[in-house]
């Protein structure tokens, strides 16, 4: 699928959710690092979108950054700012931008990027210390993760 | 340079981000068995480019496990010194030798300083060796003995004892002459972003010491304290398998214990450490 109608797709499919239509991480359109359009072509569920960030074995956010709005999740770090009040800092295709590939957005960050799957160095079998053949990546967060990490990230504002 | 360029941008964006939560390493001074005192802060060697004063791991643990180092009998580290002091004597191999037939009775301290200066270039074989090839070469080649696992409790243990003997010490590798070649291959190493998460060993121990990350109190990665006591492990654990772990936490497939990428790394990162106290076996979490 080419990445304008891809794109238009994922837009249209907003309001007809049966046309639904996955963006896949290479054809994802980055407009100064803002990404306009739902990854899944569905929208996203904000509960399972915390789940995403804080639980260790899928997004793991909370290891860099702090959120208030999550004070039972133990041992937040500070590597990233904290996202209390994110969304009055970004709009939300901004969010979904530096969700997906963070290094569109900051040059060069420690962020990892969550919906690629090039161009790694010696990627491995998750933490088991196994080469993973580069055609075998998978991104990090699958698209409907994202877009439900970024419904949740919306609701951050002071 | 790129990637050097790139992760100092990094480095000060964060912690800008950041404020100073958590970012300093503990103010305490260490001194062993009330009478050795331990450099665990100094200026920086001149060839470090983005950090002006070096630390010691010590300095971003907790106070209990940093207390665990004060006293040797608190140090469960120690127990592989001992282990190792019985090796050093005994007999192994078909030439009927032990380590001190050749190097004399640990007490004698003719091994005092050697860890100072591990990994070093050696003449003969053309290569840098780090302590453990040196003991290596002199278990087959010297007592016609069988190599020890690079990574076996023999061998850290020993490393344990070099450590142990050169306490205090002040760490101070060579990186020019011949050296030279091995240490920028280290150095491109430690500014590789690997694994799936792209990070390098840059990302934690120079841009964000200080910081942490879920858990843990991110230090500079200073190998100083090698072999370590990790709690965790209820082991002392040697130095590539810290390397080892910390390249599989970016899901790599990292190099092997004791290939010459790790090597490489090994002279680097000690090199970081130039003018720290020599502090194996240290205690870590
Ligand atoms: C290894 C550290 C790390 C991880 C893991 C991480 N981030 Fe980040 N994040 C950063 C840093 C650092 C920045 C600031 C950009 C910079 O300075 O490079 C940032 C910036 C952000 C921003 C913009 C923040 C603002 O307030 O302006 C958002 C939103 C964000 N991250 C979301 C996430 C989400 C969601 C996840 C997990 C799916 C995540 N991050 C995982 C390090 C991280
Ligand atoms: C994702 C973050 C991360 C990356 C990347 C990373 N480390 Fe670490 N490293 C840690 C953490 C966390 C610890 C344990 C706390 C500490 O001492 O910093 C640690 C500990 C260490 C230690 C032990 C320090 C001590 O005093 O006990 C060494 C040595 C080290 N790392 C070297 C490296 C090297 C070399 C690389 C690159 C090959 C690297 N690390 C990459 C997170 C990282
Ligand atoms: C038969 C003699 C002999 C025996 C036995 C022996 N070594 Fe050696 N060792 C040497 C010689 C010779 C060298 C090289 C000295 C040099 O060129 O600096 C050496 C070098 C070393 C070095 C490096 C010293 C330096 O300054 O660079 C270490 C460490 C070492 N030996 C440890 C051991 C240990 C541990 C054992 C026992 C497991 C052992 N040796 C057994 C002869 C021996």
């Amino acid at each position: 699928m080419k990445r304008a109608i891809s794109a238009a797709v994922a837009a249209m499919t907003l309001a007809i959710p049966a046309m639904a239509e996955t963006v896949d991480p290479n054809d994802v359109v980055y407009e100064e690092g803002a990404v306009t359009a739902s990854l899944s072509g569905a929208p996203g569920n904000p509960e399972e979108g915390a789940k995403v960030i804080s639980e260790k074995s899928v997004g793991n956010c909370v290891s860099c950054h702090q959120i208030s709005a999550m004070p039972d999740v133990p041992f937040q770090g500070n590597v990233g700012p904290t996202l209390d009040g994110v969304a009055d800092r970004w709009s939300e295709a901004e969010i979904r931008g530096i969700v997906a590939n963070a290094k569109m957005t900051y040059d060069g960050t420690i962020m990892p990027s969550f919906y690629k799957t090039g161009d790694f160095i010696r990627p491995g079998v998750g933490f088991t210390s196994k080469p993973l053949a580069p055609e075998d990546v998978t991104p990090l967060l699958t698209a409907q993760q994202i877009e439900d990490v970024v419904a949740y990230l919306v609701t951050l504002k002071e | 340079m790129k990637f050097k360029a790139m992760t100092a941008l990094a480095g000060a964006l964060a912690i800008s981000a950041v404020g100073a939560a958590n970012a300093d390493p503990v103010e305490d001074t260490l001194v062993i068995n009330d009478e050795l005192e331990m450099v665990t802060k100094t200026a920086a060697p001149e060839h470090m480019e983005y950090i002006d004063e070096i630390y010691s791991g010590w300095h971003f643990r907790e106070d209990d496990t940093r207390d665990m180092q004060r006293d040797d009998f608190d140090n469960a580290g120690m127990l592989g010194v001992e282990a190792a002091m019985d090796a050093w004597d005994t007999v192994e191999g078909t030439a009927g030798k032990a380590c001190s037939d050749c190097h004399g009775a640990i007490d004698e301290d003719q091994m005092v300083g050697v860890r100072a200066v591990y990994p070093k270039w050696n003449e003969a074989a053309g290569e840098v060796w780090t302590i453990e090839m040196a003991m290596n070469s002199c278990r087959t080649e010297q007592m016609g003995a069988e190599a020890w696992g690079y990574n076996s409790a023999d061998m850290i243990n020993m490393t344990a004892l070099m450590s142990y003997v050169s306490r205090g010490l002040p760490v101070n590798v060579a990186i020019d002459g011949p050296a030279a070649e091995t240490w920028e291959k280290g150095k491109e190493i430690y500014y590789t972003r690997f694994g799936q998460l792209e990070l390098a060993c840059a990302n934690c121990h120079e841009d964000n010491y200080g910081n942490m990350i879920r858990a843990d109190h991110l230090s500079q990665g200073q190998v100083n304290g090698f072999p370590a006591y990790r709690l965790k492990d209820a082991k002392l654990v040697g130095l590539h398998n810290r390397f080892k772990g910390c390249i599989r936490d970016t899901r790599a497939e990292p190099f092997d214990i004791g290939s010459p990428e790790f090597v490489a790394l090994e002279l680097y990162v000690t090199s970081r450490g130039n003018g720290l106290s020599v502090e194996g076996p240290s205690i870590r979490n």
